[in-house]
């Protein structure tokens, strides 16, 4: 996540000091992490697509996968994005209040979708369909199971930063975390589109 | 370098790059429109089954490239080339773990599971 | 309560391992005896473990892996004399789940606890100093990371007397390594080592790749850094894009075994080949995550006892670059005889001899570099050219089994082990010597003595030749690896030279020890006064040695490569200012020891299914994690009069060092 080291330079004003980070440091930092994330979830692709025809005489994602539901998982996670966005727009204009409060509503909205796809698997699991099944569902469930930890993560780093907001305001600090967690959440949103195309989608073909 | 300057600078730095509401709408009207065809596509029944899999690929690929541009404001402005080249470096060897371990794993499955049916060539996603 | 562990998981039958054991807690607790007794315990907890000073995270890094070059060593010669005398009616001393576990011990240690520690403890003393940084990009992250690598030793050395490691070879191949095949706490042992050290080494490479892009001194262009800081960001690019699949491979063996899933077992759709598919796509990246840095020393070293600038310093960073990108698409030839056909194995065959081509490159470039030269045979001097000879001849035995028919024969037969152990001895441990013996003073302030330098080169040298030649004999003779007791009495000679070889091996490490004990009793005689004690040509020299915590006084200006050389060429080196700026630096903290003392017992809980404390283990490390988050007091500024202070006492004792002769820089300052 965000914690990395850099001064809270707002209130000292030195003279001659090079090595000034106005975020955009930590920032690259952040991006690079977002890619070899990007590299694990492609491994993971990579294996679910191995596997996607091992289901060993088990169901397979035609059977199994209710498409509606997963549009609705997929809306869910979009309007959140959405509601991210104006989040930061209002960090950048400074309104502290309205950045806690959308960020409550990306809250809202991300933990909506967590739910909903503890509630599937839950399902799948009582229905006999469970991780243990075949390789096709042990890679199944471990994609969207990884994609599903990720947004986990960041709902506890979205009520962290809430508090962050609360209790110092946006200062610099703050500012390029929220800007961190901005980026963490959107590529979150990205990882999802394609495991609707390549996991649902193509599951159902 | 003041410190004030440097936030100036800073402050600049971001203006260009944070967006608007207006591209947030942009964007997010886009990727439900994309999401919505790509779920017709395979839903609907209207599409020829041939067509399915090359189109929800596509449009996969242009709701990615939409969210990139709109929301994460991925571009090729100044301050944003460094991002942007590691993303492409990225592209690389993702293509390459990707299509690579495919491609092996597919030979292999040809060559070496001759008895068990279920791992033939079909895998390829 | 305690999950699987209980008071039998000790091996109280094994005398060998309960003799290990006795030797262990008596040297620890002389250790702690000893460092008690000195009352140093405050100052190693707020001058070291709590430390974000990059020079002395690296010192700890390479400390770490001189400590684990004697266990994974220590493995290779139980093996090495095994070997020698199990054959035919002997059965050797070592029983094979014993056996197993060593040289599976022995291959996990020596490339995660030795090379990559020492790799990346290289870049952590240099490559800042290099570039003209007071530190790295994230200081804390560099700490936690050096702690994480920590957790994964301390986890596999526990490995050794709490329950058992894995015996599955260094990989961990299933279906070998599943939970059928593989029942013990071994296996798990390995996971999670790997897993929170491949975590802190993930970390590590995200800070050394922004460091290097956004770090450099004002005006060092990228084609203006040294080689050595180049082959550092290919390093670092590599370990980002190549450690994410580590982790994935062994995350799914993970899986496999504590949630029943079917990734990698025979049963229900499991493909093992996919594993090996993957732990290849990072294991042959990962060699060159490990070589890069020792190509990257030898430049440095080769140009500055040369006298001469490199040769062709483009050709070596594009080489450098373009063995970056090759070294991910030839994986494949670590199981050529996997069955995937005659395409496939073409095209990685071809990728794998095109990649020895830009390696070409960067010895013909060293051999240029030296050719009328005035070279001085100094003791890194001496590990390149050995590293020379050596890397030459390994590399070509690596060219002869790019060819997958030939790979057939050679496939898992000693001729591959002579192959990576020549590269991977004669390059990479090579080039960390080459590197210990060369930067030694900037991170110390005082030179190696060199007789017992020399007396341990020429030991590793002649050692090395007589342990791994042999073995390529006895690989074309048919023998495979791993092999705890053999039938056929022909091997036995060869092996007995090889046991004769890693002999000698031991009596170079014990005078490397030496040398390192002398060198430290006779510092004062050896003692780098300069800052520059080579005549060196990059910016680390331009600083004191040691040099200081802020690194430098005034951020130096750089128009060239080799500015450093250029400056004191012009006599504009070592210029005094009349005032000094106050200093940016961060505050030490011990969050990343704590995270890490978390990981550990994460790590431990899971291994033995104690599923309480692995939940507080997770706990602890999120917590200190988010509470380090609301620390807002994370660093200071040195006053520039302490800043004048400091500078002032090195720059007056020498008025005559505005320039230094490179042939005579070898001797003492007066």
């Amino acid at each position: 996540m965000s914690n990395v080291i850099t001064a809270d330079h707002g209130t000292v004003a030195h003279g001659h000091d090079e090595h000034h980070d106005d975020g955009s440091k930590t920032l690259l930092g952040f991006w690079i992490y977002l890619m070899s994330d990007c590299l694990i979830f492609s491994a993971l692709f990579a294996t679910f697509a191995a596997l996607a025809n091992a289901t060993a005489g088990g169901p397979t994602g035609k059977e199994l996968f209710d498409l509606p539901y997963v549009g609705g998982e997929t809306l869910l996670l979009l309007v959140s994005s959405f509601t991210f966005g104006v989040a930061m727009l209002n960090m950048h204009a400074g309104k502290r209040n309205k950045v806690m409060a959308w960020l409550f509503i990306t809250f809202l909205f991300g933990a909506s979708f967590v739910a909903m796809e503890v509630h599937e698997f839950a399902h799948l699991i009582n229905e006999g369909a469970g991780p243990s099944r075949s390789a096709f569902l042990s890679s199944y469930f471990t994609l969207v199971g990884t994609h599903g930890l990720h947004v986990t993560c960041g709902l506890i780093w979205i009520v962290v930063m809430m508090d962050m907001v609360r209790r110092f305001g946006l200062n610099d600090a703050v500012t390029r975390r929220l800007s961190c967690l901005s980026l963490f959440w959107h590529f979150l949103d990205v990882v999802w589109i394609c495991v609707f195309t390549i996991v649902y989608l193509r599951g159902v073909l | 370098m003041s410190s004030q300057h440097a936030h100036a600078l800073a402050a600049d730095h971001q203006h260009a790059n944070h967006g608007s509401l207006k591209s947030y709408i942009v964007g997010f009207i886009l990727s439900i429109v994309l999401t919505a065809m790509s779920f017709g596509c395979v839903m609907s029944g209207a599409v020829p089954h041939d067509l399915i899999l090359p189109g929800i690929v596509v449009l996969c690929v242009a709701q990615v490239l939409v969210q990139l541009i709109f929301f994460l404001h991925l571009s090729a402005k100044p301050g944003q080339r460094d991002n942007l080249s590691i993303g492409v470096f990225t592209l690389l060897i993702i293509a390459i773990v990707v299509v690579g371990s495919l491609w092996v794993l597919h030979n292999m499955n040809v060559n070496m599971m001759h008895p068990v049916p279920t791992m033939s060539s079909g895998s390829i996603g | 309560m305690f999950g699987k562990l209980s008071l039998s998981a000790i091996p109280f039958h094994e005398p060998i391992i309960m003799g290990t054991l006795l030797m262990v807690c008596l040297g620890g607790a002389a250790l702690l005896g000893w460092v008690t007794y000195q009352r140093k315990w405050g100052y190693l907890w707020s001058e070291w473990f709590t430390t974000v000073d990059h020079k002395r995270i690296g010192i700890m890094y390479v400390i770490l892996a001189l400590v684990m070059l004697l266990r994974g060593f220590a493995d290779a010669i139980m093996m090495r004399a095994q070997q020698a005398i199990a054959s035919a009616d002997a059965a050797g001393y070592l029983p094979p789940h014993h056996y197993d576990q060593i040289f599976t011990a022995h291959g996990v240690i020596m490339i995660f606890f030795v090379a990559m520690p020492f790799v990346v403890g290289l870049m952590n003393l240099v490559v800042p100093l290099q570039i003209g940084a007071r530190d790295v990009a994230y200081p804390f992250l560099n700490s936690l990371s050096y702690w994480l690598t920590a957790s994964g030793v301390v986890l596999v050395m526990l490995s050794m007397f709490v329950g058992d490691f894995a015996a599955t070879g260094w990989l961990a191949y299933p279906p070998l390594s599943e939970l059928k095949f593989s029942p013990t706490v071994g296996v798990d042992y390995y996971i999670w080592a790997l897993q929170l050290s491949g975590l802190g080494t993930t970390l590590s490479g995200i800070n050394f790749v922004v460091t290097i892009l956004r770090m450099r001194t004002p005006g060092m262009k990228l084609m203006q850094m040294p080689v050595f800081t180049w082959t550092a960001l290919v390093t670092n690019i590599l370990i980002v894009a190549a450690f994410p699949v580590l982790t994935v491979a062994l995350a799914l063996l993970a899986a496999d075994r504590y949630l029943d899933m079917h990734f990698f077992t025979n049963e229900l759709g499991g493909n093992a080949m996919l594993y090996i598919n993957l732990i290849w796509i990072w294991g042959h990246p990962e060699v060159y995550i490990l070589i890069l840095p020792a190509f990257g020393a030898f430049s440095e070293i080769v140009a500055t006892f040369s006298g001469k600038p490199l040769f062709g310093y483009k050709s070596m960073v594009y080489a450098t670059a373009g063995i970056g990108v090759l070294s991910f698409l030839v994986w494949l030839h670590h199981f050529f005889t996997m069955g995937s056909g005659a395409d496939v194995n073409a095209f990685f065959g071809i990728t794998t001899m095109i990649i020895s081509v830009p390696t070409g490159v960067k010895l013909f470039n060293w051999l240029f570099t030296m050719y009328r030269g005035r070279i001085r045979f100094t003791l890194p001097m001496m590990w390149t050219v050995a590293f020379m000879v050596t890397f030459t001849i390994g590399g070509m035995t690596g060219v002869l089994m790019a060819v997958p028919g030939a790979d057939f024969v050679l496939h898992n037969s000693l001729f591959l082990i002579a192959h990576f152990h020549n590269v991977i001895i004669g390059g990479v441990l090579f080039g960390m010597f080459a590197a210990v013996n060369y930067w030694f003073p900037k991170a110390f302030g005082f030179k190696l003595e060199e007789r017992w330098g020399k007396a341990s080169f020429w030991c590793w040298v002649v050692g090395f030749y007589m342990a791994f030649m042999p073995l390529y004999v006895l690989g074309l003779m048919g023998m495979t690896r791993r092999m705890n007791h053999y039938a056929n009495p022909a091997w036995q000679p060869y092996l007995i030279v090889a046991a004769a070889g890693a002999g000698i091996i031991a009596l170079g490490i014990g005078f490397m020890v030496l040398q390192f004990v002398v060198s430290i009793r006779n510092r004062a005689e050896n003692r780098d006064l300069t800052g520059d004690p080579w005549g060196g040509r990059t910016l680390e020299w331009s600083t004191s040695s040691p040099a200081p915590f802020y690194n430098f006084a005034v951020l130096p200006q750089v128009e060239e490569l080799d500015q450093f050389w250029a400056d004191k060429e012009h006599k504009r080196a070592y210029r005094r200012q009349e005032r000094y700026a106050d200093i940016h630096m961060p505050r030490n903290t011990g969050v990343g020891v704590f995270m890490a003392a978390f990981g550990t017992v994460l790590g431990f809980a899971m291994i033995w299914h104690i599923w309480w404390l692995a939940v507080a283990g997770l706990l602890g490390m999120v917590g200190s994690f988010i509470t380090r988050a609301y620390d807002t007091d994370v660093d200071y500024y040195v006053p520039g009069a302490e800043v004048e202070k400091i500078e002032r006492a090195r720059l007056i004792p020498q008025p005559g060092i505005d320039h230094v002769d490179p042939a005579k820089a070898g001797q003492k300052v007066a």
